[in-house]
């Protein structure tokens, strides 16, 4: 690993978006966007604030495992990562540079949905900004990660983008943002203490709920953090610097 | 540069049966034979980002894909390998840094291959043969020992096909080895040696003129194809 090549993979993954204007609008635009729709649909404040975090959660892990997962697609199959193999980039290098890059992205993400959600939406936060913001960007990091990992098991576009259903929806529906997890049949509970988007939902509720950090959101935040790094080298593991 | 019996296998075809050769530093190699012959293989196993099934490859004393060689051996791949967002001065800042090539070596090899006027131009707007000059020039950052350049000259006019080989033969003064494959057959003299490659095998390996004379052939293409022919009787 060599941090100047790290960044530079970052600052090219910028620059990448940077000339991709439409896409750039897309990440920022369609959380917040969605979430002025949620505000409307529920027309609640009370039901609004217990259920606008849940979304702020879910919103930049969906939408950054799709990015990633195509973005991570087109460097397998345009051949700039056999390029950059043959080069004296190490596997951790191009990860980290993503996570970088998009772990910045995410930030700007949340924070145009947090800002229109705090103001002209009216949300009432319990617990503490920062930590919503850093649960947030964590579910992104986590989105972006598993994109990674997805991506290697695609060949093709149209494959990748089937990933998201696949990777992403049973986990929403396991998360408890339709019904408690404890509520659900014991198999599916057992499931949903395996999906790291659970903990994710976990965060963001007890922030509904608790003015202060609490233990449970702070072991909530750890495991979001270990199950990304988990899927990072997973993700490194199927980066080959030879193929067939 | 030695190569001993090198074997590989693509999904359960055998694509390299054994390869023996050696080239010398500052040698610039021709590597001529049709499509689907393997070259394309044998260039991925010099820089090592094959899977071999078998054998040896040793370039600059270490073997292929060391991580000692990523900044010594440049490497062009026939489909440009390129960010298609990104302007040709963006991507070749961005290897740059990755090599750790000095500032200043993305404006150098822009001009080595005549891209100065588009540094600016995203990629995906350039033409093909554009394209492939600019995938060229990523090779070349950072001034490596070795160049193993996969088609480089494939959709340029005449002119541009001279100034590079052109190129290459100044590199080549200065001590660079390059392997060059290449269909075209009036390219082929214009190196110091051949390797024609058939199904996998070296067919013939010397210089133009040795093979033109020990075939009797007027010309390269028709030295070809008698070697296949002679090889069929």
């Amino acid at each position: 690993m060599n941090p100047s090549i790290t960044l530079a993979t970052t600052r090219r993954i910028l620059a990448q978006l940077r000339h991709d204007h439409r896409t750039l609008g897309l990440l920022v635009g369609v959380p917040a966007l969605l979430m002025v729709l949620l505000r409307y649909v529920l027309d609640q404040p009370g039901l609004f604030d217990r259920v606008g975090p849940l979304l702020l959660g879910v919103f930049p892990f969906v939408i950054m495992f799709v990015v990633t997962s195509v973005a991570t697609l087109r460097e397998r199959t345009g051949g700039t990562l056999e390029r950059l193999m043959t080069m004296p980039l190490g596997k951790l290098d191009l990860l980290l540079g993503y996570a970088l890059a998009f772990g910045l992205v995410a930030l700007v993400q949340v924070g145009a949905v947090l800002a229109i959600s705090l103001t002209w939406l009216g949300l009432d936060l319990r617990g503490p900004v920062a930590a919503l913001v850093v649960v947030a960007v964590l579910d992104a990091l986590l989105g972006m990660a598993l994109g990674l990992l997805a991506s290697a098991f695609a060949r093709t576009e149209f494959q990748a983008v089937q990933f998201m259903p696949a990777f992403v929806l049973p986990q929403v529906l396991l998360c408890g943002l339709i019904v408690p997890r404890d509520q659900m049949a014991g198999w599916l509970e057992a499931i949903s203490h395996v999906l790291p988007l659970s903990y994710a939902i976990s965060a963001m509720q007890e922030l509904t709920r608790e003015p202060a950090v609490t233990a449970t959101l702070t072991r909530d935040i750890t495991i979001i953090a270990a199950c990304t790094l988990l899927s990072l080298l997973l993700g490194a593991a199927t980066l080959r610097r030879r193929t067939p | 540069m030695r190569v001993r019996d090198l074997r590989v296998v693509r999904g359960k075809r055998d694509v390299l049966h054994g390869l023996t050769f050696e080239i010398a530093r500052g040698e610039v190699v021709g590597l001529l034979g049709p499509s689907g012959c393997g070259k394309t293989t044998l260039m991925r196993a010099l820089v090592g980002v094959q899977v071999v099934a078998g054998g040896e490859v040793t370039v600059l004393g270490e073997p292929a894909g060391s991580a000692g060689l990523r900044r010594r051996v440049g490497y062009a791949t026939q489909a440009p390998a390129l960010y298609a967002d990104l302007s040709v001065a963006e991507n070749l800042r961005y290897f740059a840094s990755v090599l750790g090539a000095p500032r200043g070596d993305a404006a150098r090899v822009m001009d080595e291959v005549g891209l100065g006027r588009h540094r600016d131009q995203v990629a995906a707007t350039l033409s093909g043969g554009q394209l492939n000059r600019a995938n060229l020039a990523v090779a070349l950052l950072g001034e490596p020992q070795v160049l193993v350049l996969d088609e480089p000259t494939v959709g340029l006019d005449p002119v541009l096909r001279e100034e590079l080989w052109e190129l290459f033969r100044e590199l080549a003064g200065r001590g660079v080895t390059l392997i060059v494959s290449s269909h075209v057959m009036d390219e082929a003299g214009r190196t110091d040696r051949l390797l024609l490659m058939r199904e996998g095998e070296i067919l013939a390996d010397g210089t133009p003129g040795a093979l033109r004379a020990s075939t009797g052939a007027a010309d390269l293409e028709d030295a070809f194809l008698r070697l296949i022919t002679g090889e069929a009787a």
